[in-house]
């Protein structure tokens, strides 16, 4: 990690330390308070637990210019993706992510769907129905699954060093209840009392970017159950694609699909609207390509549902198949990892608490 | 007249905002003129964390109750009598009904901040202090069309016969209201002002909040006749961070170490009881002490028992693993090493207990430290700068109950006045925690009420 970002985190919080007025926006200010030293690990943890709100930096009374230069949303964002690409694994790759983001989404998304296009191609004799007269079931498979553990287990090394870094012990089940709670609330979004982020418009709170956040996961934890029950379905009870509307891949998969699809928009629209400098700037094109390849997954698959039986069909396909490989490929490389990494700090936090 | 303003707000900090969102919504087209640029506006105001509130129940985040003798008993004591009894019972008065109006204009509270758990029945917190406030303020009063001007300071306002009629701005720009309202604060940044009172020794001191608020209007003011209140020499200083920035240096630059340790002057001389009693309690004072010590400095020492004992302060101190390195390290002469010894040797056998006043005093030597007299033995010293910290001043501009103000003995026509600009009346002497934006609140709100009554 950069020692000069570290340092100069450091010096911003123990200013923050000494005033405590923002004590009441988030879980970071309190966590501050419970110590007079920092440790590396501590400002890591306390950066993981930053969610960028920007409620202090338009509430800090010593920002630029004022020599104290405080915008701890940015320093404290700087250290997040430093201490990602330090304990991404296997650590060759985490370079790769952060300021190429569009580029490398765009050739994984189009090396894939080459890919898939000509495995298709090559299965296609054997004529199965719906989507896998395209290509056959075991052969998604047998790309998918290994894409979906590999990046997991990657993830799961990364957070193992993570959480060594922070000095965690072992998790009580009662911090794993407050950790989901507050994360299925997103209740550190909500600006301490619900008023939510200073994200679009400077100093106006809004909860725009809790709501579009949380159409986004809740979406994408839906279009996930959709698969899942489709794959229950197919090898549980022998019952292959395609699925009725009342099917339950499609119950979950639509409206999540629909939630994704406008999440990820809102997303990129509130992203485009504020101040670039509150974030790490390294990382604002990977952040977008991120977003932009949720939208298309969920986009695609949509587009898919409503294609079926039509010659559009096998291209959307290949392509929404490609898109979903690519996200789950880079997972760990990828802003993606922010979800896992929060969710741990969070764990942290609630461990002290 | 041809201005598209009715009512013209000198300042741009709690007192002026108040003044405007009441005027504004009584249908008024106000400007808003602040001297400073976006970034910095909201004065003094920017940098506050509290307003004390009287309540005859818990309100919001104030528990229990703290009724309006109480609060006036409070005010009595810190200013030894010398305040206007009607104006300051008004004023506690109010405050009740400020706290809802407050929240309901976009202000958000929360419970007493770490560490100040003693104000958490008085002073209610403002969510991310005094710039969340400001902020806040400025939105609503943009919202309802109130005009915003930075980089706008006033140098002159313009009577003719007792009737405002515009004012002057520094780029030479010239504005005509039909109401004015004054709430642009004290002069402390104007060091030369403050040397005219305190001699060549003012120029040492640090100015805690804004550099704007350097009087401009109030010696305009004073100028045309205005009567005054207020004692001119005299300003509210505590001891700050010696290193701390000249101006807007704000909250983070106190230092709670005092009755911990041992302060010399630069002569290496202790020169006052460091443990008098409680901090909150004594930290006003030692802004003049400091301010009446060779060169406007002192030194803090403390040994590493003491260094978890007050508020994390924004500049590590100075450190070494002996007393006499720490002395040359701070330049202080070798008298120091004396001082502490005999200060040392002093000191007593007692239990020492840093919440209370815990009796342990030391014996024979002059100044006595009467509480926490514990001897500098523990490794590694530790020792703060202190110089004196300029909050505010207490010379300001006489106003009746309407928050009018007066000049050559009769009241002004359309001249009102709101903050620090006038508190001098109500805080004749010493600071009421929380007091300040309670005064420019209810009188901010008067002023713009009364201003927009007069225009409609
Ligand atoms: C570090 C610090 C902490 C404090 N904490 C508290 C606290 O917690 N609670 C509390 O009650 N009080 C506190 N105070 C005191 C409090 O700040 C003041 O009492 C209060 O802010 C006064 O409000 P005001 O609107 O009168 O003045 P200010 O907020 O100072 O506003 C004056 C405004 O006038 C503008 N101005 C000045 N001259 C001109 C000109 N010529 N033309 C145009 N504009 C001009 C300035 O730029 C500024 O915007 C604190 C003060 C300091 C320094
Ligand atoms: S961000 Fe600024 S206002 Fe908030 S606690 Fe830190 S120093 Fe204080
Ligand atoms: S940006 Fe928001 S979440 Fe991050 S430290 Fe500031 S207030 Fe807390």
């Amino acid at each position: 990690m950069s020692a000069e970002t570290l340092q100069d985190a450091r010096r911003q919080i123990e200013i923050c330390n000494a005033c405590r007025y923002c004590e009441g926006y988030c879980a970071v200010f309190p966590a501050i308070t419970r110590q007079t030293a920092f440790a590396d690990g501590d400002i890591t943890q306390l950066a993981n637990l930053c969610h960028n709100c920007r409620g202090c930096y338009y509430a800090c009374q010593y920002t630029e210019p004022h020599e104290f230069a405080i915008n701890l949303p940015r320093v404290l964002a700087e250290v997040r993706t430093d201490s990602w690409k330090e304990f991404a694994w296997p650590s060759g790759f985490a370079r790769a992510y952060d300021k190429h983001g569009v580029v490398m989404g765009s050739i994984v998304v189009l090396c894939l769907c080459v890919l898939i296009f000509v495995a298709g191609s090559l299965q296609r004799a054997s004529g199965g129905e719906g989507f896998y007269a395209y290509m056959s079931h075991t052969l998604m498979v047998a790309i998918f699954a290994p894409a979906f553990v590999l990046p997991l287990l990657a993830t799961f090394v990364s957070l193992r060093r993570y959480w060594v870094h922070v000095g965690g012990g072992p998790i009580t089940l009662h911090s794993w209840r407050c950790a989901l709670q507050d994360v299925a609330h997103m209740r550190d979004l909500g600006g301490g009392q619900g008023q939510g982020c200073n994200y679009e418009d400077e100093d106006r709170f809004s909860n725009a970017r809790r709501i579009a956040h949380q159409l986004t996961l809740w979406g994408f934890v839906l279009c996930f159950a959709s698969t899942a029950s489709g794959t229950i379905l197919h090898y549980v009870f022998d019952l292959p694609a395609p699925y009725g509307l009342l099917s339950l891949p499609k119950l979950f998969g639509i409206p999540g699909g629909l939630m994704l699809s406008a999440g990820t928009l809102w997303m990129i629209w509130l992203k485009l609207c504020a101040d670039g400098g509150l974030s790490d700037a390294r990382v604002r094109g990977g952040d977008m390509a991120f977003v932009l390849l949720l939208f298309a997954v969920s986009t695609s698959g949509l587009l898919l549902y409503a294609s079926a039986g039509t010659g559009r069909m096998p291209h959307l396909l290949t392509f929404h198949l490609a898109t979903v490989l690519a996200l789950f490929l880079t997972l760990p490389y990828s802003k993606f990892v922010h979800g896992f990494y929060r969710l741990a700090a969070t764990l942290w936090n609630a461990d002290a608490t | 007249m041809t201005s598209p303003f009715d009512i013209i707000v000198v300042g741009g900090g709690n007192a002026a905002l108040c003044a405007a969102i009441e005027a504004a919504e009584a249908g008024a087209r106000v400007l808003i003129l602040e001297a400073a640029p976006k970034p910095y506006r909201g004065g003094n105001s920017r940098h506050t964390r509290n307003f004390r509130c009287m309540h005859d129940g818990p309100l919001s985040v104030l528990i229990d109750s703290y009724g309006e003798d109480e609060y006036f008993e409070d005010l009595m004591r810190v200013t030894k009598g010398n305040t206007d009894e009607v104006l300051a019972r008004m004023v506690i008065r109010s405050s009740q009904e400020c706290l809802p109006w407050m929240a309901a204009h976009g202000v958000r509270f929360q419970p007493s901040l770490s560490g100040t758990l003693s104000l958490g029945r008085t002073n209610a917190f403002f969510l991310g202090g005094g710039k969340a406030l400001v902020n806040a303020y400025y939105r609503t009063a943009q919202a309802m069309g109130v005009e915003v001007r930075y980089e706008a300071e006033v140098v002159h306002v313009g009577m003719t016969e007792g009737v405002f009629t515009h004012v002057d701005l520094k780029n030479g720009t010239q504005i005509e209201g039909r109401a004015l309202v004054i709430a642009s604060g004290g002069f402390q940044a104007d060091l030369d002002w403050l040397a005219e009172a305190w001699g060549p020794a003012a120029l040492n001191f640090l100015i805690r909040g804004t550099p704007y608020n350097r009087g401009v209007v109030l010696r305009d003011m004073l100028d045309q006749g205005a009567g005054s209140v207020g004692d001119p020499t005299q300003c509210h200083a505590v001891a700050i961070d010696g290193r701390a920035p000249k101006f807007d240096g704000g909250i983070v630059t106190r230092l709670d170490c005092v009755p911990f340790s041992v302060v010399v002057n630069k002569e290496g001389q202790r020169f006052y009881d460091e443990g008098e009693d409680v901090w909150p309690k004594r930290y006003a004072i030692w802004g003049r002490l400091v301010a009446a010590q060779p060169d406007q400095v002192a030194y803090s020492i403390i040994d590493a028992r003491s260094r978890d004992l007050f508020m994390p302060s924004v500049f590590p101190p100075i450190e070494a693993d002996t007393l006499d390195a720490l002395r040359i390290r701070l330049g202080l002469p070798e008298e120091t090493l004396h001082t502490i010894e005999t200060f040392n040797a002093a000191c007593g056998a007692g239990k020492f207990s840093p919440q209370e006043l815990d009796g342990l005093a030391t014996k024979g030597i002059m100044p006595a430290k009467t509480n926490w007299a514990r001897p500098l033995t523990q490794p590694p010293y530790y020792a703060y700068e202190l110089r004196p910290g300029v909050t505010f001043t207490y010379l300001g501009l006489q106003v009746d109950e309407t928050a009018r103000v007066r000049a050559n003995g009769v009241p002004l026509a359309n001249v009102w006045a709101a903050g620090e600009i006038m508190a001098g009346s109500i805080l004749g002497e010493g600071y009421l925690a929380g007091f300040g934006m309670t005064i420019g609140t209810v009188f901010g709100r008067i002023a713009g009420r009364e201003a927009a009554d007069h225009v409609s």
